[in-house]
């Protein structure tokens, strides 16, 4: 049983990782129908910046509390990336708007390898260590460990998962995202400049990517150049299991996926008579998703394709 | 000068001419209707006034060239077009379609006030404010539409038929209304097929047919011409 709600605690984590990096893949679907390959460079390059910002930071000013060091990281890792995201959309993608769809999808895949090599020219090939400045405790629940940075990263992903929630649903700018993807012409024709709607799109998704990078780091204690393509791939999968273009799938994509991966990772053996171990984890959770859209193609909350307007 | 003023407008998609070079003109206060048979190139027109499309030729509004700018600074400049099928938001509610046409208004309190005038008018959207526009009927989405475009306050109206697949009586309603608009002194480019309609509300209109104009006038005597009474009146 506490293996049960373990693995349920590690997967939420992860999960909540997974869907702060999917909502950068839906969002952009949603209004551009465009999958943004380049979406898991953006969350390596958050986790990158942040930790060469950290480790200045604890060159120049060794008496800084790690805390402090981490979120200046934070603080300079976001900026940069969203910058990142509207240079993508501006350049890699603008120009190509009305070209046949495998034209940017084309565009998609190069920019993320150049991406890749850009990160291994700065930072080289190897494992670069996230250092031990956060806090250690863990807490118990229910006979399972719960530490302070996992109750952290989900109470931050949570925290800005609402706030996104919020602004898509309430504002000006979210109404007029939802307008814009569901219309590019008539949105226009209410005055809303496209251009800027998608530019918007991608810097947000891109400072959750950021945010979702430091934190997949912070969690495993490393970053690696190379690292953006295995959590950009389960990201991309948990937005097309919760249904490829809506907000709230991508949330319950990226948990679920999270929690799959985890329970796989601690049962995979037991299920399998011990042939298998939990490093087939990433093949257990494909499993799982390729047979849920098996039976529900459009995704979890997708909308079935004929019923878009 | 026209309100809006148009000059030789050329569209085409690759090589299909779908506008060959029109003329025609809008005076502040006018209801001008314009009127084709399917595919004459009237929704093209529109397209392009907007700047949606592409053209060649001339389009002045309000005695600026609307030339390469952008539709949304057309709008900005207080052109709303009523698109033909009505393009509503389906995913959005009514009350949050009624703020897309609000989108660049800042007077707050104004807005709300032209809500409530929008609500009045089409009493069916007040019910339904809550609601999926998806989900309205074909003569409620086109209340919608109409609704929007006025939440913006234009100055010119352009509308893409907007009897296209309404029943008699709904058709009947969006026509009091068009005509209620007109009367308070909006200005109404008024696009139809159903030419019998257009003409009895409108106070000039113009002819189009494979992309050309080939007759122009006051609409009673547009009416009463036995070439458009023989194509588009059906007698
Ligand atoms: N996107 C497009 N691509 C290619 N050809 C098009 C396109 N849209 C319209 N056309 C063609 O351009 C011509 C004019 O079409 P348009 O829609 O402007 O006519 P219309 O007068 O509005 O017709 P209707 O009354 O049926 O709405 C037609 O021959 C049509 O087939
Ligand atoms: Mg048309």
């Amino acid at each position: 049983m506490d293996i049960f709600i373990q693995q349920l605690i590690n997967g939420l984590v992860l999960g909540s990782i997974y869907a702060l990096v999917a909502l950068g893949y839906t969002m952009v679907y949603g209004i551009l129908e465009l999958i943004n390959f380049a979406h898991g460079e953006v969350t390596m390059m958050g986790a990158m910046v942040a930790l060469a910002v950290i480790g200045a930071l604890m060159g120049v000013a060794p008496d800084l509390p790690g805390v402090v060091v981490v979120l200046g990281g934070v603080l300079i890792a976001v900026p940069v990336c969203m910058l990142l995201g509207f240079g993508i959309e501006r350049l890699a993608y603008r120009p190509l708007r009305n070209a046949p769809r495998l034209a940017p999808l084309i565009t998609a895949i190069g920019l993320s390898i150049v991406l890749q090599n850009v990160a291994m020219l700065i930072w080289g090939r190897q494992y670069i260590a996230f250092p031990p400045l956060l806090p250690k405790g863990q807490f118990e629940i229910l006979g399972a460990h719960i530490s302070v940075l996992q109750l952290f990263i989900v109470a931050l992903s949570v925290t800005v998962m609402l706030g996104l929630w919020f602004t898509v649903q309430k504002t000006r700018l979210g109404r007029a995202m939802r307008a814009t993807a569901q219309s590019r012409e008539v949105a226009a024709l209410m005055g809303v400049n496209v251009n800027s709607v998608i530019a918007a799109t991608f810097i947000i998704g891109s400072a959750l990517a950021a945010l979702a990078g430091v934190m997949v780091s912070a969690y495993y204690g490393l970053a690696h150049y190379y690292m953006g393509f295995l959590l950009g791939l389960k990201a991309f999968s948990a937005a097309v299991l919760g249904g490829i273009g809506n907000i709230a799938g991508a949330m319950l994509g990226g948990l679920l996926l999270g929690v799959i991966e985890a329970l796989g990772a601690g049962y995979i053996g037991d299920l399998s008579g011990g042939f298998l171990g939990s490093h087939y984890q990433d093949v257990f959770a494909f499993f799982i998703l390729s047979l849920v859209l098996v039976f529900r193609p459009s995704g979890l909350l997708g909308e079935r394709v004929a019923s878009r307007a | 000068m026209s309100l809006l003023q148009v000059e030789g407008l050329h569209i085409h998609y690759g090589g299909i001419q779908a506008v060959r070079g029109i003329d025609l003109k809008i005076d502040e206060g006018e209801l001008v209707c314009l009127i084709g048979a399917n595919g004459a190139g009237k929704s093209s027109a529109l397209k392009g006034i907007v700047g949606l499309l592409p053209h060649g030729g001339q389009v002045h509004y309000a005695g600026a060239s609307l030339k390469g700018r952008p539709t949304h600074a057309i709008a900005a400049a207080g052109l709303a077009l009523v698109p033909e099928g009505r393009g509503i938001f389906a995913r959005l509610t009514v009350a949050e379609n009624l703020a897309m046409g609000a989108y660049l208004r800042r007077d707050a309190d104004a807005v709300r006030a032209d809500y409530e005038r929008i609500y009045q008018t089409f009493p069916r959207l007040a019910e339904r404010r809550g609601q999926l526009a998806g989900l309205l009927s074909g003569g409620e989405q086109q209340m919608l539409a109409i609704g929007r475009a006025l939440m913006g306050r234009p100055r010119l109206l352009l509308l893409d038929e907007p009897s296209m697949g309404l029943a008699p009586l709904m058709v009947r309603n969006i026509y009091e209304t068009i005509q209620a608009v007109a009367r308070e002194g909006m200005t109404i480019l008024l696009v139809e097929q159903n030419a019998h309609l257009a003409l009895q509300v409108s106070s000039r209109g113009y002819v189009m047919e494979s992309g050309a104009i080939t007759l122009a006038g006051p609409s009673a005597e547009l009416a009463a011409d036995p070439q458009v009474r023989a194509a588009y009146l059906g007698e």
